[in-house]
């Protein structure tokens, strides 16, 4: 009933809105349809400054409400490249967006109609239009020069001592591989995969697998200042390995392994104290629509010291011994804070 | 195009023309009149009307999945009644939200901006202004809009059955879209959506072969193609990208539908899913994305072209001035469309692409900037020193350009791989595309609705509606969407159901609910357009003056409600280019086309 008597409502307000438009229109055909035309369109040009000046003022506002909702400094050392490259692009395309907001609103107002005005016949220029074809093409080589610096060096070779670690979506939660003592991923199936004791289908014919340890609560265990490299890809669908603090995104596609390297710069805690968020966490996010708990598939990232993650690394079992060992149930071992954190509806 | 072939063409459309006006002695059946009609005019009515339901469908699906992000913790019962199993205890299941900002996307693009759009303006526009009878083939253009519609009809079913529509994006990524297993949109309601698809790209073809030889081969006596308005110029582009992409689109489509029905495994390989390891091997996840996009990308220019065309021709006729660069405006048109082609794989950045050739797709991407500069550029000269008529059309054509520009500064971000990377599928994206590609070219089209209305239908649409339209319209569209950027620059990805287990992003919360409230206020503003629209067809201010904007291209020459046939003598002749607004001589401040040349006075 009540919805009944809102649409009612809605619909009332309509015509009314309507028959005063309509009402307008007969007004003005009584007073002299030029002479409020004239009217309207200087009220208009007037409407249209106005609108500029409290645009500007609100981008102003709502920079001042949300700067410091931003991301803190790049986690990672290439991302601060990539904060540089940005705010360059920002005063560049912030720069071009004022002057001509600004010059189209202005001369809305400068050049509006009234009675002693005649437009100006000026059909072309060549000067000006190669003026203003030139300009924005040596903008843009300026920007795909940096921008391809930074991009051949973001997706470059990894350094030869980076870490390499495994990640792997799934719907929906991550899967994170460790290579264990012998620094290598073994080879894996994906037919040979089983939820209860092989979720990534090692092969265990290959004594790389032997030792590798598996984390199945989506927690991605790195050392700062220790370039890492990660070996990416999907059981199922596509996702998509977002790293906002580190400012790195990768795609996660079933049959193909995909790569992306960084090098952490901040610990978990050294971020804690400057974002003086007690809270704080590195998260992964997935980017790619992969389903119904896409917004839930979330992992996190702990950056450590060598000394710290030795220590946690030593505590590991290998998958290889947590899921043939008839005791110990499957799966994660203890901590289960992020993913199960997120309930599904 | 020789002289001769003008002429000659000319005398068939001519004599084809005359035979039709004997016909129509008698008065036609309402169902020939007005449903199976081959009448250009009838049909681009047809369109609108058509993408104006889906308008309203696509923004209410927004209007419902904005509660669930500016509200996740409230519950709704009324949506419940609405959608049933979708909203229990009034609260939006993920997988109907999902499946919302998918049809979200496909109708918007597809059924509103592409059909509703160019299917308008092309069909209204192209044989009036270039001076013809009809469409090259009548019957084919009246084919296009019903396959449009059987298009829609299948779209609209897709809606009610049990397992909901489509549910991976507009995009609709295999495997997501590919496997039954994988979702529960991935099952009937995405073969739907593919037979929907291909009878949309059907249409499509059928529309688009037709505007490009009408325009190539019907123009009037002396229409030469540097005297079209540029409004032409820019549907032909439209068209040209449209016959050129959307069967690479259809390729993937069929690829997909053997995928998902006979076993194929092009998009699929070595999946693990529902428990069981499925027998695919070999295939391509990313080879979709390649087929989409080169769909995908020059889409965004069939969508963008018709406003930039109709934003031209408006600002010049309010401006009383010429476009500025005409020349400059036509070769900018054909730059864009060449490196729309050519620039695909910019969405796909991330995919794991090599990065070689990622980067030349950076240097293309961002030389798309330089035409559209000269573009913006040259609308910016055309209003200075003008003389400015602010209609409402005008507006709407003004606040395209402002839009315009904003959102494709916003694309030199996205453009840039190095930049991508953070960016890619952040709200940064989504605000990106919605103020250049989603707002701006809507506002191509009401700017083009108010222009041309009176063309249409003899009446005027009213002014007051249509400035609270354009103001509460304009300043919505940037409240909505530039706080977005901020969500995206912050790492926010899009499509998600609910932020609040985020530490990264559940600071935006507040900022949510805003936007959502804002987009409920400009929805319900829509609606003082469409009944402004629907009640000034029968009661809008009659139209006494035949050319009320005092225009000078051709369109304007045919009479009031002009019937089948357009003009009821001879086909007027063209001395000038479209854009003479000039002293005539007698105190007017326009020549139009059909005006001979004065003594001494120099063609342009």
């Amino acid at each position: 009933m009540s919805g009944f008597i809102t649409i009612a409502l809605i619909f009332l307000v309509f015509i009314i809105i309507y028959q005063i438009a309509k009402a307008s229109e007969y007004a003005s055909v009584i007073r002299g349809e030029e002479k409020v035309k004239v009217q309207t369109n200087r009220t208009i040009a007037w409407l249209l400054v106005i609108f500029f000046l409290l645009g500007m003022w609100g981008i102003w506002k709502c920079h001042m409400l949300l700067q410091d909702k931003m991301l803190p400094v790049s986690a990672s050392v290439q991302g601060v490249q990539y904060d540089l490259m940005f705010k360059m692009t920002i005063w560049v395309t912030g720069i071009t967006f004022f002057i001509t907001q600004a010059m189209l609103f202005w001369f809305c107002f400068k050049y509006q109609s009234t009675e002693k005005r005649t437009s100006f016949f000026y059909p072309h220029n060549n000067k000006l239009e190669v003026l203003w074809t030139t300009v924005p093409a040596i903008a843009m080589a300026a920007l795909v020069a940096v921008g391809l610096k930074n991009w051949m060096a973001f997706t470059s070779e990894a350094p030869k001592d980076a870490a390499i670690v495994e990640v792997v979506g799934k719907q929906f939660n991550w899967l994170i591989r460790y290579p264990g003592h012998d620094g290598v991923l073994g080879k894996r199936d994906f037919r040979k995969i089983d939820d209860a004791d092989n979720v990534l289908g090692l092969d265990w014919n290959d004594k790389d697998n032997m030792d590798d340890i598996i984390m199945q609560n989506g927690e991605l265990h790195l050392v700062v200042n220790k370039p890492v490299k990660l070996l990416i890809g999907s059981r199922d669908v596509i996702h998509d390995v977002g790293l906002p603090h580190f400012r790195m995104k990768m795609d996660a596609v079933p049959g193909i392994v995909t790569t992306m390297w960084f090098t952490p710069q901040y610990t978990s805690d050294e971020m804690k104290k400057i974002t003086g968020n007690e809270n704080f966490v590195y998260e992964i996010s997935c980017d790619q629509v992969c389903g119904k708990g896409h917004y839930s598939m979330r992992g996190t990232v702990i950056v450590q010291t060598q000394a710290e993650y030795d220590a946690w690394m030593m505590k590991q079992p290998t998958y290889y011994s947590s899921s043939h060992a008839p005791a110990v149930p499957a799966g994660a071992p203890a901590k289960t804070d992020s993913v199960k954190a997120v309930t599904m509806k | 195009m020789s002289n001769e072939a003008i002429i000659h063409g000319q005398e068939v459309a001519h004599g084809h023309a005359t035979e039709h006006h004997d016909h129509e002695h008698h008065e036609q059946h309402f169902i020939w009149k007005y449903i199976f009609s081959q009448d250009h005019k009838i049909i681009s009515r047809q369109f609108l009307v058509t993408g104006i339901f889906w308008a309203i469908i696509g923004a209410f699906f927004s209007l419902i999945f904005r509660l669930q992000l500016g509200f996740p913790d409230t519950t709704f019962p009324w949506m419940e009644s609405i959608l049933g199993e979708w909203a229990k205890g009034g609260k939006l299941s993920p997988e109907f939200y999902y499946a919302l900002i998918t049809m979200h996307g496909t109708i918007l693009v597809f059924f509103v901006l592409t059909a509703g759009l160019s299917g308008t303006f092309a069909n209204l526009l192209i044989p009036l202004q270039v001076g013809a009878r009809d469409m090259a083939s009548p019957f084919l253009n009246m084919l296009s809009y019903w396959f449009f519609f059987a298009s829609s009809v299948f779209m609209f079913i897709s809606l009610f059955v049990q397992t909901g529509p489509a549910s991976g994006g507009w995009t609709t990524y295999p495997p997501l879209s590919a496997l039954k297993e994988a979702s529960m949109g991935s099952g009937i309601g995405m073969d739907l959506w593919l037979i929907g698809m291909a009878l949309f790209v059907v249409s499509s073809l059928l529309g688009g072969l037709n505007y490009i030889t009408t325009v190539l081969n019907m123009r009037t006596k002396g229409m030469t193609m540097t005297r079209l308005p540029l409004t032409i110029w820019a549907l032909f582009f439209t068209a040209v990208l449209g016959v050129l992409s959307f069967p690479v689109l259809f390729s993937g489509f069929v690829l997909l539908i053997f995928d998902r029905n006979f076993g194929t495994s092009f998009y699929l390989s070595e999946i693990f899913i529902n428990g069981r390891a499925l027998p695919h091997i070999g295939g391509s996840a990313i080879l979709y994305q390649h087929l989409f996009w080169f769909l995908g990308h020059p889409e965004v220019y069939i969508i963008m072209l018709p406003g930039m065309g109709m934003a031209s021709e408006i600002i010049a006729v309010n401006s009383r001035k010429p476009i500025f660069g005409y020349l400059a405006m036509v070769i900018s048109l054909i730059s864009i469309t060449l490196l729309a082609f050519l620039v695909w794989a910019h969405h796909m950045f991330v995919t794991g692409m090599s990065p070689f050739l990622g980067s030349i797709f950076v240097l293309l991407t961002l030389l798309i900037a330089v035409p559209s500069a000269v573009k913006v550029f040259n609308w910016i000269t055309t209003i200075w020193r003008g003389n400015l008529r602010f209609t409402p059309a005008m507006l709407f054509a003004l606040g395209f350009v402002s839009l315009f520009i904003s959102g494709g500064l916003t694309g030199i971000f996205l453009g840039n791989s190095a930049l991508d990377i953070h960016l890619h599928d952040t709200y940064f994206v989504v605000a990106h595309f919605h103020i250049v590609m989603g707002v701006s070219a809507f506002f191509g089209m009401f700017a083009g609705i108010y222009h041309w209305f009176p063309k249409m239908f003899g009446r005027f649409m009213n002014n007051t509606l249509g400035y609270i339209h354009f103001f509460i319209t304009m300043a919505g569209a940037y409240l909505i969407f530039w706080p977005m950027h901020y969500e995206g620059i912050a790492g926010m990805p899009r499509r998600y159901y609910d932020y609040s287990a985020w530490e990264s992003f559940k600071q935006f919360t507040t900022l949510n609910t805003f936007i959502s409230i804002i987009a409920a206020i400009v929805f319900f503003t829509q609606f003082i357009f469409v009944i402004n629209f629907f009640v000034s067809i029968w009661r809008g201010r009659k139209l006494t003056n035949p050319n009320p904007w005092g225009a000078t291209t051709l369109e304007w020459t045919t009479p009031i409600n002009a019937g089948h046939g357009n003009w009821p003598g001879e086909i007027p002749e063209v001395h000038r280019w479209a854009y003479d607004y000039k002293d005539d001589g007698h105190g007017g401040d326009f020549i139009p086309q059909t005006v001979p040349l004065r003594e001494g006075e120099e063609g342009h």
